[in-house]
């Protein structure tokens, strides 16, 4: 990752306040195995033989680090990237069977366990792909070589007439063979963990590719379907009991009183009282969720002033820090500029300035967060769902003032991210409370606590303004945004004077990643304005676009999903209160092209989406299936936040935390969508979880336009600028 | 107060020895240890603690354990038979209906119930049956399909 990139990401993980935090121990955990005849047996891992129980991953930077070679003939495979739908548990199994020429069956793969696993950093960033996949496949590929040479060794033959299958290595000529887990068997075989992991061995090129490339499935997707795998919150410890944690009322609060003695009072509670971190833990959440309210009940609190959603985007305004050019963290300039944006604006013939308001959202994850931790001889163990396993065991350490060799955490596959699980709140709540009872303590957030102490994507004042020249071409850009963060800030177009900024301000809200982070905001401004441009200079938007792209691959996006939409024969030709619009972006390099039909109700003020249309292309794809998915699954969601989702907000209190206040899309809300992914071959593979989401906002306001000839310009469009508009 | 409430839970009898108001979710998680069943938003507002209570879709999130006293449970656990998945859940791993596949029990219970009302449903039936059920990795057009592929099954058997 470049160090800017670097930079915006690590900017925005750091907007996230506290750091806290919280797997599956499979070294311990029955295997469930699935014959053919679809019997499922649970095998215990003893008899499933491929890790022992005194199993010790090998040092950083070795094969033993991220490999073992069962004597069955299983590989096992360890990484630090967690699962949160998202396909990588299939993908980074992939990549390793792949590498090691086996099929996916044979490879066991543990995710997030930090005594068992490498650091892979945070699962963020749609970095899997570009960054794990291939660390992966050449520790894979190194093994490999290594194995190989081990059976050449063996039999005094050069590595000329070597066939691998199967985790089988047969040398052609004179029929002999052994398998990876006969190799395993021999004394010194622990000189293959020691190997660094990073050999001369080259990595499958992708025309030869027979695993990486399919439509692998998730590995673990029995369980999965028959409610077996167990997530965060379904953890199950001896003696375990339920925690929950009193809130206060509003954000920055400070407790002035409180009685616990009717909590202490009630039976077979723990009550944990330490400043202002109240919580209890029972035999059952209801009874915590009981002595808790006992608790509220005789809390009283301090809450202190703060700006309401109404007043939002004129406070962001207000405390804008002023540009102090680049450099610099305070009002620092990030973007990049170009020419002389003053000079670019005086000579053009057309000028137009705009402003566009984004709104606070959600991840809102099915799974809400949740802990369990253990306290056992001075080691802290906590499940948890969270995509930062190893800041979280920082975390832990820090606030316990212990080694971070005495913490472990584990993630088992989680029930959702999005961006929105990057910090491990629940599993300090979860080990405070656990080593207070001396019991471990499972704690899962409720929905309501989810949607008001978790974290938002930020909120953006987006302020551009814009010069054309006597033949329509963009000659100024001077894009300004407040608040939400320089991901996807800068244009992708060629624009002879322009400058980008990025302020900060004083948000009044905890914020932090989403998936594509500001990007979904910037593209959503700069998309509806190059819309607005077109309109200005009277070109097609699709032409607009394509006469200041350079760039090839967002060109091929735009024109491959133009043509599949068939945007020539819609635009200009729909029925009324019926339009048509695109948008296209780039981010994490990624490309997506987006198209979508629109028709408005504009006395109920409805914007309903007919039919989109995404192209997107993320250099080879490795799992097409999975990509699709994320393609399909970033539109819907997109939709979300285009139309309706909004938090709202006011003395520190959220007001809409729940389902029916803050409405997700639901299957009522599919459209019909057309999926057009674009397989370069020959280029690196990057991901694709993210990216495809920031065309969707713009493109439905640019078909709503198109519908009415009505700018909204916020996010989510306001269906009532529509009302007010329509007669 | 605690009562003796009896449970049917995927054919077995059992009791419980709880406060009554406790919602039928958390026992079932809880005390009977089948996690399977989910909590999204304890105000019945998600799906993702469906259940089948007499054979109807119920919340088990609003749903007392009291009320569900001495009446069949079925929870995603219960679906499997001698090994074998159910076709709903067959169909789902079929289409690849799962991202994070949380939602997933909530979503299959949800399906089971509706082709037991209507074995052949329209796209338009599935969906409006299914919207109470939320899905944030958003993987609805899959979903539909699994319940189309077993609609599909059931209408071929029923042709041939």
């Amino acid at each position: 990752m470049s160090d800017k990139r670097l930079a915006e990401e690590l900017f925005e993980l750091e907007q996230c306040q506290s750091g806290s935090g919280a797997g599956l121990d499979l070294s311990r955990r029955g295997f469930v195995q699935l014959l053919g005849a679809g019997l499922v047996i649970t095998v215990s891992h003893g008899q499933a033989g491929s890790l022992g129980v005194n199993f010790q991953p090998g040092k950083r930077g070795t094969i033993g680090s991220r490999l073992h070679i069962g004597q069955d003939g299983i590989i096992t495979v360890m990484t630090g990237k967690v699962e949160v739908g998202q396909g990588s548990r299939a993908q980074i199994t992939q990549a390793a069977a792949e590498e090691l020429r086996v099929s996916v069956d044979r490879i066991r793969l543990i995710m997030a366990d930090t005594d068992l696993v490498p650091d892979d950093g945070t699962t963020a960033g749609s970095r899997t792909t570009p960054s794990t996949v291939p660390a992966v496949r050449r520790t894979a590929a190194t093994a490999r070589q290594v194995l190989t040479d081990m059976a050449c060794r063996r039999w005094n033959v050069s590595d000329k007439d070597i066939e691998l299958q199967e985790g089988t290595i047969t040398h052609k000529t004179t029929k002999r063979s052994v398998t990876y887990g006969e190799l395993a068997k021999s004394t010194d075989f622990d000189k293959v963990y020691e190997h660094s992991d990073d050999g001369n061995a080259t990595v499958t090129s992708v025309s030869e590719w027979q695993v990486l490339g399919v439509s692998v499935p998730r590995p673990n997707r029995r369980d999965i379907v028959a409610g077996a795998h167990r997530f965060p919150s379904d953890i199950q410890r001896p003696e375990m009991l339920y925690g929950k944690i009193l809130r206060p009322p509003g954000f920055g609060a400070s407790l002035v009183s409180i009685d616990i003695s009717e909590a202490k009072a009630m039976k077979n509670v723990v009550v944990v009282h330490d400043g202002d971190f109240i919580g209890c833990a029972a035999s059952n959440s209801f009874s915590a969720a009981k002595a808790v309210k006992a608790i509220s009940k005789t809390a009283t609190w301090d809450v202190p002033d703060q700006p309401s959603g109404k007043e939002l985007f004129s406070y962001l305004k207000d405390h804008a820090q002023i540009d102090q050019g680049r450099g610099g963290r305070r009002g620092r300039s990030s973007g990049k500029s170009k020419g002389s944006v003053e000079y670019g604006l005086k000579s053009a013939k057309r000028v137009l300035s705009e402003t566009y308001e984004v709104a606070y959202i959600q991840h809102a994850p099915m799974e809400p967060r949740a802990a369990v931790a253990q306290w056992e001889n001075g080691k802290l163990t906590v499940w948890t769902g969270t995509q930062a396993p190893n800041r979280v065991q920082s975390d832990l350490a820090d606030f316990f003032g212990i080694d971070s060799k005495l913490v472990r955490v584990i993630v088992p596959d989680t029930g959702g991210g999005f961006g929105g699980k990057h910090t491990g709140d629940a599993a300090v709540e979860a080990a405070r409370l656990a080593r207070v009872a001396d019991k471990p303590v499972s704690l899962r957030w409720s929905r309501e606590e989810e949607f008001t102490w978790a974290y938002f994507r930020p909120a953006a004042l987006i302020e551009i303004q814009a010069g054309l020249d006597g033949n329509g071409s963009l000659i100024a850009w001077d894009f300004k945004e407040i608040n939400a963060g320089s991901s996807g800030i800068n244009s992708p177009y060629e624009i002879p004077n322009a400058r980008t900024r990025y302020l900060r301000s004083d948000p009044p809200l905890r914020q932090g990643s989403y998936r594509c982070l500001a990007a979904t905001a910037n593209n959503f401004a700069r998309e509806s304005f190059m819309d607005e441009l077109a309109a200005i200079a009277g070109t097609d938007p699709l032409a607009f676009r394509l006469s200041h792209l350079k760039d090839t691959r967002l060109r091929a996006v735009l024109e491959a999903a133009a043509k599949k939409f068939r945007w020539d024969k819609r635009k200009g030709k729909t029925p009324a209160d019926t339009g048509v619009g695109l948008a296209c972006g780039t981010e994490k390099d990624s490309f997506v092209a987006c198209c979508a039909e629109v028709s408005v109700d504009r006395n109920r003020g409805t914007i309903t989406v007919r039919n989109v249309c995404e192209a997107f292309e993320c250099g080879a794809v490795q799992n097409p299936d999975n990509l699709r998915a994320q393609v399909q699954g970033c539109i819907i969601m997109g939709l979300g936040a285009a139309l309706r989702e909004e938090i709202r907000f006011e003395k520190g209190r959220i007001l809409n935390a729940g389902f029916a206040g803050y409405q997700v899309p639901r299957f009522q809300d599919v459209p019909d969508i057309d999926v057009v992914l674009l397989d370069r071959q020959d280029l690196p593979s990057v991901g694709g979880g993210e990216t495809p989401i920031i065309g969707i906002a713009p493109a439905i306001a640019n078909a709503v336009f198109d519908a009415t000839g009505i700018r909204i310009r916020s996010m989510p469009l306001s269906a009532s600028v529509l009302k007010k508009a329509g007669k | 107060m605690n009562d003796t409430i009896t449970l049917i839970v995927n054919g077995r009898k059992t009791a419980v020895i709880t406060d009554p108001q406790r919602p039928l979710l958390d026992v079932l998680r809880e005390d009977l240890k089948l996690t399977g069943t989910k909590y999204g938003c304890g105000r019945g507002q998600c799906g993702a603690c469906t259940v089948l209570i007499e054979g109807k879709r119920s919340l088990s999130c609003i749903t007392s354990v009291s009320e569900a006293s001495n009446k069949e449970i079925i929870t995603i656990e219960g679906l499997t038979e001698g090994g074998r998945m159910h076709p709903v859940q067959e169909a789902f791993l079929e289409e690849g209906a799962i991202q994070c596949g949380y939602c997933t029990p909530g979503m299959v219970l949800s399906a089971v119930s509706l082709l037991k009302k209507i074995p052949t449903p329209a796209e338009s039936e599935i969906i409006e049956w299914m919207n109470p059920n939320l899905c944030r990795c958003c993987d609805y057009i899959r979903i539909v399909k699994a319940v189309q592929r077993v609609a599909k099954g059931a209408s071929e058997v029923k042709s041939s």
